[in-house]
């Protein structure tokens, strides 16, 4: 397994999108953990690979054809055109060609045609058809675990093909027949038991808060609550349990609380729902993608909140964005004159757009940031009310926090952001040489924007991305802590009514009005 | 004995491809997606749905944004196919309807169009390695396919002229079940032969692409699932786990 510092950056080249060469089977051998038993069993999973695994697999796969259109469309329409194949940034850092979405994608087709197509059935050398064999089912653990279901393929394909969707059904037909992947089905089983995916137990969660507290008590001066399971408030808050834990998410939770100070709102965590993100959309499994959101709803019945509002988590925003309301709906318990649920940005950024927040951004002038377009954020969801919202509030409160922002090179971001390298199940140390490669293309363009403007610094909206980033950064060449969260930058620049900062900024600004 | 082989070939294509392409539009639009998945930004209306269609339908615009190259030899050789098949409209209408006389000069560019979009395809195919890696037998063989098809349309245009009347005669009978006589010309029977093949393997291949694009649901869905619950009927019979007290 790869250490980050054995790792050698690749520095032959700087364009971020630069096409390696092919390097066939370069990353056979990158395979994460298989779940045991115990993992399996808590998900409805056989514990280890079934008898007839083959035939399990192949009538699996029929079903979710009929269950899931984009599946028996993607399966049908890809013509090899090719334009997808320089887009996958584990191809741009790996050059296995197995990373190319067409060629991820194939790893499935192949079987399709084979069992599937007239075709496949008859003249399976002709249109490329293969048996599923244990070298195949082999390869599909390898590469549909090399993909962060980040979506940029689909941007590209003429005909809309996401590998995103292919590898869900993968890993949802590997977990029928008892493959699967340790990392993800640890975690949910987790959910099932604790409500969160670290594990944290209400306890725990308790006394972060209280540190928290303190904390805000002595940089404010004032007594700004963080509240957990406390019923019949305004907001049920719903966000990673990383930002509960682990730098810098903690910094972007204490900025929440200071926005919902300052709004007058009364909140709440649910230690039941104490958790954002969503890992049964990793593993394609629509029944235990269901299972978690519908903690969601739980939480917010029992106490008896009018509003649910999702923390800066990338993954969990395109489950809370495009399939809560599917999942664990309809909510008409919620207040609905605001959007269920909300995005953290989005109840942040209506503040700002009503002149209802003040900054001082010179309290993170030694920042010079650029922002990382979180890849379903971009791709998987939106904010606000029109089109590419996703893109425009979260750099609308960055510019209103900080004097020093500068974008990344446009094919690298919004729509065609590239992926941190951690994502849709990926985040795992058995796949520490992915993630270091997978990253390779957003580093570089981090490195393009340090030399041109000096950027120090990458703000990004997701608790994988912000994880990830404090594990590679390293690696080329920018300190652990060069990546923040959004609303650390809000936290750091806010001035609420009534602080030690709003004094300070007061009297400092008195002599200059007597001038 | 050609013109009844003939006549039973394409017969058979036609039904195989009308009765192949209702089954394809059957299996897609009968299976179900259960969530939201339209690649964002997407337009947040039925309407904005529509022209996003027609944006990749006439200009390819995924594609463009993705590789000019591809673009530009996948556009020029569909619009080719496109003018070049409204120009043969000719053989199956009597009298021939007005717009079509004015699109017969224009066919005669768009096959040389559709022809110069296909080498650019297939010599991409053979000569970028990452799409030879993918190209699988058949890959390389459809471009065969239609450059034979296109290459023996422009021969009988401009090197050996074949009956074109007695052609036209053979299909206006065909649509009425009247069997006229083929001419026996070698590159017209190549020409006929390879379209009915072509007909034939339309629904089961990779062909049917386009077919793919109206029912994709990153491209057909509108990006509303907060206003409007989007559930599938198998979803909505899943029974939780976790009961709501």
């Amino acid at each position: 397994m790869a250490k980050v510092s054995d790792f050698i950056v690749d520095d032959s080249d700087t364009d971020p999108l630069a096409i390696p060469k092919l390097a066939c089977g370069s990353m056979r051998d990158s395979k994460p953990f298989v779940a045991k038993d115990a993992h399996q069993a808590a998900l409805g999973y056989p514990g280890e690979l079934v008898d007839d695994w083959q035939d399990k697999a192949i009538s699996k796969m029929g079903e979710l054809l009929t269950k899931y259109r984009s599946l028996q469309v993607y399966m049908d329409s890809c013509v090899k055109c090719g334009a997808c194949t320089d887009k996958c940034h584990y191809f741009l850092g790996t050059g296995d060609p197995k990373n190319m979405p067409v060629g991820r994608q194939d790893l499935m087709r192949k079987v399709y045609r084979r069992y599937f197509t007239f075709a496949g059935k008859y003249m399976p050398w002709l249109v490329g058809a293969e048996d599923l064999t244990e070298d195949v089912l082999d390869e599909w653990y390898t590469y549909y675990h090399q993909c962060s279901q980040c979506r940029r393929c689909s941007v590209y394909c003429p005909f809309g093909i996401d590998t995103a969707e292919v590898s869900m059904a993968a890993r949802e037909i590997m977990d029928s027949v008892g493959k699967g992947q340790k990392y993800c089905n640890e975690i949910i089983g987790k959910v099932y038991k604790v409500g969160n995916n670290l594990g944290l137990p209400a306890k725990a969660i308790r006394s972060t808060l209280d540190g928290l507290e303190e904390e805000l008590q002595e940089d404010t001066g004032l007594d700004i609550k963080m509240p957990l399971d406390q019923k019949g408030v305004d907001v049920l808050l719903v966000t990673p349990s990383a930002d509960l834990f682990a730098e810098p998410h903690i910094d972007g939770l204490m900025g929440y609380a200071k926005v919902f100070h300052e709004a007058g709102v009364t909140w709440t965590l649910s230690s039941y729902a104490s958790e954002a993100a969503n890992f049964g959309m990793f593993i394609g499994s629509y029944e235990n993608m269901r299972e978690v959101s519908l903690r969601i709803r739980k939480a917010a019945e029992d106490l008896q909140v009018k509003r649910i509002v999702f923390g800066e988590c990338g993954h969990a925003w395109r489950v809370a964005y495009s399939f809560l309301n599917t999942l664990a709906g309809p909510f008409d318990f919620l207040d609905q004159r605001y959007p269920i649920p909300q995005h953290i940005c989005e109840f942040t950024y209506d503040m700002i757009e009503n002149g209802e927040l003040r900054f001082d951004k010179s309290k993170n002038d030694q920042y010079r940031l650029t922002y990382h377009d979180s890849c379903n954020v971009a791709r998987g969801s939106r904010m606000g009310n029109k089109p590419g919202g996703q893109f425009e509030i979260p750099r609308e409160i960055l510019r209103a926090s900080c004097n020093h922002f500068y974008d990344m090179a446009p094919d690298t971001i919004k729509e065609a952001t590239l992926c941190c390298g951690g994502g849709g199940g990926i985040l795992t140390d058995d796949l520490m040489d992915v993630r270091l490669k997978g990253a390779q293309p957003r580093m570089r363009a981090m490195q393009e924007v340090a030399e041109e403007h000096g950027v120090t610094h990458l703000a990004a909206i997701c608790a994988i991305c912000k994880a990830q980033f404090s594990k590679v950064l390293p690696a080329y060449g920018f300190k652990v802590n060069s990546i923040l969260s959004v609303h650390q930058m809000v936290s750091n620049a806010i001035v609420l009514t009534g602080s030690i900062q709003e004094k300070e900024l007061d009297e400092a600004k008195t002599p200059e009005a007597a001038e | 004995m050609v013109t009844q082989l003939y006549a039973v070939l394409f017969v058979s294509a036609t039904f195989v491809l009308l009765g192949g392409l209702g089954y394809k539009i059957w299996v897609f639009a009968t299976a179900p997606a259960p969530l939201k998945i339209p690649t964002t930004p997407a337009p947040v209306t039925r309407t904005g749905v529509v022209f996003r269609m027609i944006r990749e339908i006439v200009l390819f615009e995924s594609l463009f944004k993705a590789n000019k190259w591809i673009w530009v030899f996948g556009w020029v050789f569909h619009a080719g196919l496109l003018v070049v098949l409204l120009r043969h409209l000719r053989y199956f209408t009597d009298p021939v309807w007005g717009w079509v006389v004015l699109v017969q000069p224009f066919g005669i560019y768009a096959g040389f169009a559709m022809l110069a979009g296909l080498i650019g395809l297939a010599a991409r195919r053979i000569v970028v390695p990452r799409i030879r890696y993918i190209s699988a037998p058949s890959d390389h063989l459809m471009l065969v396919l239609l450059i034979a098809i296109a290459g023996s349309g422009l021969i009988m245009k401009y090197v050996v002229h074949t009956d074109i009347v007695a052609v036209k005669a053979f299909f206006l009978g065909l649509m009425s079940f009247e069997l006229n006589p083929l001419p026996a010309d070698p590159v017209l029977l190549v020409h006929l032969g390879l379209v009915a093949f072509m007909m034939i393997i339309f629904p089961f291949s990779k062909l049917l692409h386009g077919l793919g694009l109206l029912f994709s649901p990153s491209r057909n869905q509108v990006d509303n699932p907060r206003e409007v619950r989007h559930v599938a009927a198998w979803a909505e019979r899943l029974v939780a786990r976790v009961k709501a007290e």
